[in-house]
């Protein structure tokens, strides 16, 4: 008997028993789109907390001179040491040295007070380099950040933070206007859009970004000492691999071990692990209710699958005594499972997608659609469905007609 | 190969040989002996009939006779070859191509039309569906059922659904038609009508085995086998 031919067979047992069939696949579409949703929930409040973090700059690397690694604490002059330059901030951006580094931004940091005509207000102004931005996860709300120009000639440029435009400015857009530090007056060319968070105890949206070049001379200092260089690895994964090659980089440019180390190295470790066990336990949750509801889906199946055999058993029986061979019947109802199995499954894929897709304007809550968890549901069903539909027929396939035909 | 295990030649070659069959059913701690030893010829293009009282046995017989059950002890030779030594797939074909039987209980899927039913034997003799609905129709037609093609099984008759049964075992030509009463719930014009059919089947050479408990059916038998409690009387 021809596969066509079984086909024909398989459908038309399908329609003939359409309550039965609409059950098969209800326990199907029901499984495999519960667990498209509640993975693509779980999904999307995970991407949801990972983009937040990474916009707090989970990939970040803070290096700052002097030792925080004694027992005691912090030990010799923290910050105080011209022990991290310009140098460091170059070897640390070489590729070849640390391939994990994405981008590096040398800083200085002094408090200074600015001016605005009779406003005053005491900021501290970070020198540092274009970079700056992009590593610190910035973004402007108006204007722009300075150029690579600026930052050589060390124009006269600044870009505000949000608090310090409205301390300095209480009206009007400060992009164009001036102030005057330590008698030098600065352009203002952007304001730094909030940042709404704050680390090492300090207000990130009360600075003053300056070319490093032009903080130096303001500064009236020649030395090339830095206050930190922010380093950002090429993703989250990466940290640890680039906080070992900073650190080995470093190690070897100072040429010293890492007991007696004449730097330190920060990492956003405590956001980066909450998010990770945060994560953690999301995911185990989910697998646990995609692996519930696709147990409940499969009992089903299961179910009336093992139901519908046995009630066939005199169909098996009849179709043996009028020349079918074990193998038709196998192939017969191997059929009938996938075509439920494989329709059942695209529905309930579909709901599922269509759902991720609604779901969020109802729950505020992103959706993603995962394809491996459409994969596995659909296989977990499939394999039920054919699984407890296949083996009790080809069972009694083995029998003989006429044991078949008296199963009641 | 399996295909002409049973030749459609008449001739005097032994086309059923039973030697010491017996069929012990055991249900619970009772063992109940439906054959007690069986020894039996039948020639091809015989036309035998089987007659005996309820529970004698009949019905057991038959099912061994058509490869859908086996014995529990003794030898089943069909065309000359020992049935316990066939595979699977070469009784599938026996069934399907040379051997119609017809059901005491008709055995018809509820399911199905009249005319799908007759058509089943077809779909595993490799018969594509045109052709299958035109000999499922002529099958119909030859038992007086034609306009009944598209009714299911419940919606017929048992005299009815008798004779789609009948119409089922015609439907593949067989060489050989073993019927179980078929015409137990038929009334005389159609029991005639179905005992002509078998008479114009055996004219053609068809070996036929059926059972009944009518004597004027039996007569139109060439040969009576008489059983009783599992055994032939002589
Ligand atoms: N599956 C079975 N399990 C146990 N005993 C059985 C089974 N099938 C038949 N029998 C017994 O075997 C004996 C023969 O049964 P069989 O059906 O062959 O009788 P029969 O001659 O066809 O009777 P009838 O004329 O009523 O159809 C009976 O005693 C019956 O009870
Ligand atoms: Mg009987």
């Amino acid at each position: 008997m021809s596969w066509l031919e079984t086909l024909r067979t398989a459908g038309a047992a399908i329609r003939a028993h359409r309550l039965r069939s609409l059950l098969t696949m209800l326990g199907i579409v029901i499984g495999i789109s519960s667990v498209v949703l509640t993975v693509g929930l779980g999904l999307g409040a995970q991407d949801q907390v990972r983009s937040q973090i990474n916009a707090l700059g989970s990939n970040l690397l803070i290096v700052s001179p002097g030792s925080s690694t004694g027992s005691t604490g912090v030990r010799g002059g923290f910050g105080s040491a011209a022990s991290l330059t310009q140098a460091d901030a170059d070897a640390i951006a070489d590729k070849s040295v640390a391939p994990d580094v994405a981008r590096v931004a040398p800083a200085t940091s002094t408090s200074t007070s600015l001016t605005n005509g009779t406003t005053n207000w005491t900021t501290k102004i970070v020198g540092t380099t274009t970079t700056w931005e992009k590593v610190r996860k910035r973004t402007l709300s108006s204007g722009r950040f300075f150029t690579a120009d600026e930052l050589s000639t060390g124009a006269n440029v600044v870009v505000l933070g949000s608090d310090t435009a409205s301390e300095l400015f209480s009206r009007g857009n400060p992009v164009g206007q001036t102030v005057t530090a330590d008698g030098t007056a600065l352009t203002v060319i952007g304001v730094l859009a909030e940042s709404g968070a704050s680390s090492d105890d300090s207000n990130e949206d009360d600075v003053a970004v300056v070319p490093i070049t032009t903080a130096q001379r303001l500064s009236g200092s020649t030395s090339n000492a830095l206050a930190s260089v922010y380093v950002e690895a090429t993703s989250s994964d990466t940290l640890s691999a680039a906080y070992q090659e900073v650190n080995a980089a470093l190690l070897t440019a100072h040429d010293v071990t890492s007991s007696s180390a004449d730097f330190s190295i920060a990492t956003q470790d405590a956001l980066l692990s909450t998010a990770n066990s945060t994560n953690k336990t999301m995911t185990i949750l989910l697998a646990g209710i995609a692996a519930i509801s696709l147990l409940v889906g499969g009992i089903g199946v299961m179910n009336i699958m093992l139901v519908s055999v046995t009630e066939r058993i005199r169909e098996i029986g009849l179709r043996k005594a009028l020349g079918a061979t074990p193998g038709a019947i196998r192939r017969q109802f191997l059929l009938e499972a996938s075509l439920l199995g494989v329709a059942g499954g695209a529905i309930g894929a579909a709901i599922g997608v269509v759902g991720a897709m609604v779901l969020p304007s109802f729950i505020n809550q992103p959706v993603s659609v995962s394809a491996p968890a459409i994969a596995a549901a659909l296989g977990v069903a499939l394999g039920l469905g054919v699984g407890f539909g296949v083996y009790p027929a080809s069972r009694a396939a083995r029998l003989t007609p006429i044991d078949a035909l008296r199963n009641e | 190969m399996s295909a002409d295990v049973v030749s459609r030649t008449v001739g005097t070659r032994t086309i059923i040989e039973l030697d010491g069959v017996r069929k012990t059913y055991a249900t619970g701690t009772i063992a109940v002996e439906a054959l007690r030893g069986i020894d039996a010829t039948i020639t091809e293009g015989e036309y035998v009939a089987i007659i005996g009282p309820s529970g004698s046995g009949k019905s057991t017989l038959m099912h061994i006779l058509g490869c859908l059950d086996v014995p529990t002890e003794g030898r089943y030779e069909l065309a000359g070859r020992d049935v316990s030594d066939l595979e699977e797939t070469e009784l599938a074909h026996i069934r399907n191509a040379e051997i119609g039987f017809v059901f005491q209980q008709f055995n018809l899927l509820p399911d199905l039309t009249a005319l799908r039913n007759v058509a089943l034997p077809l779909v595993y003799a490799g018969v594509g569906p045109h052709e299958r609905e035109q000999r499922a129709r002529r099958a119909l037609e030859r038992v007086g059922l034609a306009d009944r093609a598209d009714h299911r099984p419940g919606e017929l008759s048992g005299g009815q659904q008798q004779r789609v049964a009948v119409a089922r075992a015609l439907v593949t030509e067989p060489a050989m038609i073993l019927a179980d009463e078929p015409t137990g719930n038929l009334d005389s014009v159609s029991s005639a009508d179905v005992l002509a059919l078998f008479r114009e089947l055996h004219d053609s050479g068809r070996t036929i085995v059926l059972i009944t408990h009518e004597n004027d059916v039996a007569a139109q038998a060439d040969r009576v086998l008489r059983i009783h409690d599992g055994e032939l009387a002589s």
